[in-house]
């Protein structure tokens, strides 16, 4: 008798189950808990909006509706739009653009590794959740309010909510800089703004550029709405389209912005590529 | 024998992040030559702007401090903002399923998947604003509209997400799979699901904070929640009230945003 053979004597019971199953007993009852969960939370959120259920009926009429009177798209109105998309894209440049400039010290602020102390630290991720939680729109609503309406709002209202958005991503990248290269700045004697300037800011570049990119191509896309709150570009003419029943403006415009969203998303995909 | 002249600078200077002067001076020009244009073109009226300085000061003075007096209002749109958040996720979660599959080129029909792709394309160029108006004009002013456009959003975000994960996946358990006579349900089901669920649901809880995010503004347009209430008070001047939202919208912006990181970092 080997090591290996079963001991002789009566045959052990079959325990194991002859049906194949993925999940056990207690996987099952742990998932069903889950979905029952979800669907509890589901119906809740759905009843508690007293939903008109008549709004359905009559939808694919007004569905219906709607189309007929887009189609056939008023081409001529495309001349009209030029300007205001060319409007568009500066709000969002300039927006980003003046979003870099107060990114750069926002994100030195907040990452652990660079603030002054637990007070500045403070001070900077209040910064950065402020300016993120607060939509472009709701930002926009607030400088309309402000410098009246226009362009200038628009460009304000991207420009900080970009500021937390690029300043989020900029801090964490300094909080994983290699800080063998801060050391060795550091022991020539250079002072503080010379280390951050020649030991990190080339370390962090190529997370800036990038993420000033992205954020440029998401802000084309905002900018395309923050004409309905006033704040100018191409939303204005929209909105005012809309008001005035002229579908078939609205979709001269909604097919304006389908092409500059789609061509400045394939523009930042295409540097970011090439940068990273 | 002659020692060569010392033609090397005697101060150090930083490498240049431009890679040469001359590079740094055209980027530069560039970017000036571009401020030019853009602010000469853009209809900018100076005068409002500057009166607009001292009409800052006075909306942050009236702003603080932010009136709570009427939480009643505030926490009726509040809840209402957090309902339509749940309920768009769930529903463009359930959603997103058929759109993903579609969309994965390793699963689906070369037609059906450029269709797909077509349309993922087409319904993420739109603001949730613009989609907002369409929904209101289909099915009144109130939530639904609200609740039907970030459903919308929310199932061809998570239907992108979806299609990339499952081309992501390895391809061996689903032939594995396949090789047992299993039907395309049972593949998906055993072979698709277990490499993309956790991913899934990462992105999942992620999309959640972005609704909550998304849903204080679609109001502006009357779909609903916090945001018309928000709108309402700023067209009213009602600029404490109006900051009283705002610091609400904030504080549950920022709760969201540490729920979905701390449940993602919980996935992994």
């Amino acid at each position: 008798m080997t090591a290996h053979q079963l001991p002789q004597g009566r045959t052990p019971k079959r325990s194991y189950p002859d049906h194949w199953e993925r999940y056990s007993l207690r996987e099952r009852i742990v998932q069903w808990v889950w979905l029952g969960g979800i669907a509890i939370a589901a119906a809740w959120s759905v009843s508690a909006l007293d939903i008109e259920w008549a709004f359905f009926a009559d939808a694919h009429e007004q569905a219906a509706d709607l189309i007929s009177r887009m189609w056939p798209p008023r081409w001529t109105y495309l001349p009209r739009i030029v300007q205001p998309l060319i409007e568009t894209l500066h709000i969002a440049t300039l927006g980003t653009m003046i979003a870099i400039v107060f990114a750069l010290p926002v994100a030195f602020l907040a990452a652990r590794n660079t603030t002054y102390n637990q007070a500045t630290w403070l001070i900077g991720r209040a910064m950065l959740v402020l300016s993120r939680s607060i939509n472009t729109v709701i930002w926009g609503l607030l400088f309309v309010a402000i410098f009246g309406p226009g362009p200038v709002a628009g460009i304000c209202a991207v420009a900080a909510r970009s500021v937390g958005f690029i300043a989020k991503l900029v801090a964490e990248a300094i909080e994983e800089v290699d800080a063998g290269q801060i050391e060795a700045v550091e022991s020539t004697g250079a002072s503080t703004l010379q280390v951050y300037g020649v030991a990190i800011l080339p370390q962090i570049l190529p997370v800036l550029i990038g993420t000033s990119i992205y954020r440029w191509d998401i802000n084309v896309r905002e900018s395309s709405v923050l004409g309905f709150v006033g704040a100018g570009g191409i939303g204005l003419l929209l909105y005012a389209s809309i008001n005035q029943f002229a579908w078939s403006q609205a979709i001269v415009i909604l097919i304006a912005i389908l092409g500059i969203v789609i061509i400045s998303e394939a523009l930042s995909a295409y540097v970011r590529s090439r940068i990273v | 024998m002659t020692t060569a002249v010392a033609s090397y600078p005697s101060r150090w200077r930083a490498p240049s992040i431009f890679g040469s002067p001359s590079r740094r001076l055209a980027f530069w020009a560039l970017v000036c030559a571009y401020l030019v244009w853009s602010l000469s073109t853009l209809n900018v009226d100076t005068a409002r702007i500057l009166a607009g300085l001292p009409r800052a000061w006075t909306i942050l003075a009236r702003m603080v401090p932010p009136d709570f007096g009427r939480w009643e209002l505030l926490l009726t749109g509040m809840v209402e903002s957090v309902q339509i958040a749940i309920a768009a996720t769930i529903i463009g979660a359930v959603l997103s399923i058929p759109i993903g599959i579609a969309a994965a080129a390793n699963l689906s029909p070369r037609p059906l998947y450029l269709l797909a792709r077509a349309f993922i394309v087409t319904g993420r160029t739109f603001h949730e604003v613009i989609i907002a108006i369409f929904f209101v004009k289909l099915f009144g002013f109130g939530p639904v509209a609200g609740l039907l456009t970030l459903a919308f959003s929310s199932a061809i975000f998570l239907g992108k997400m979806l299609a990339e994960d499952i081309e992501n996946m390895k391809p061996g358990p689903v032939e594995a799979i396949r090789a047992t006579g299993a039907s395309f349900g049972q593949t998906f089901f055993y072979a698709v699901v277990p490499q993309v669920l956790v991913k899934t649901l990462g992105v999942l809880i992620y999309r959640l904070d972005s609704n909550l995010r998304h849903s204080t503004v679609i109001g502006i347009v009357g779909a609903g929640g916090i945001g018309q209430t928000l709108s309402a008070s700023f067209s009213r001047y009602d600029f404490d009230f109006a900051s009283a939202i705002l610091l609400t919208i904030a504080a549950m912006v920022a709760f969201g945003e540490w729920f979905s990181d701390w449940a993602r970092r919980r996935l992994r």
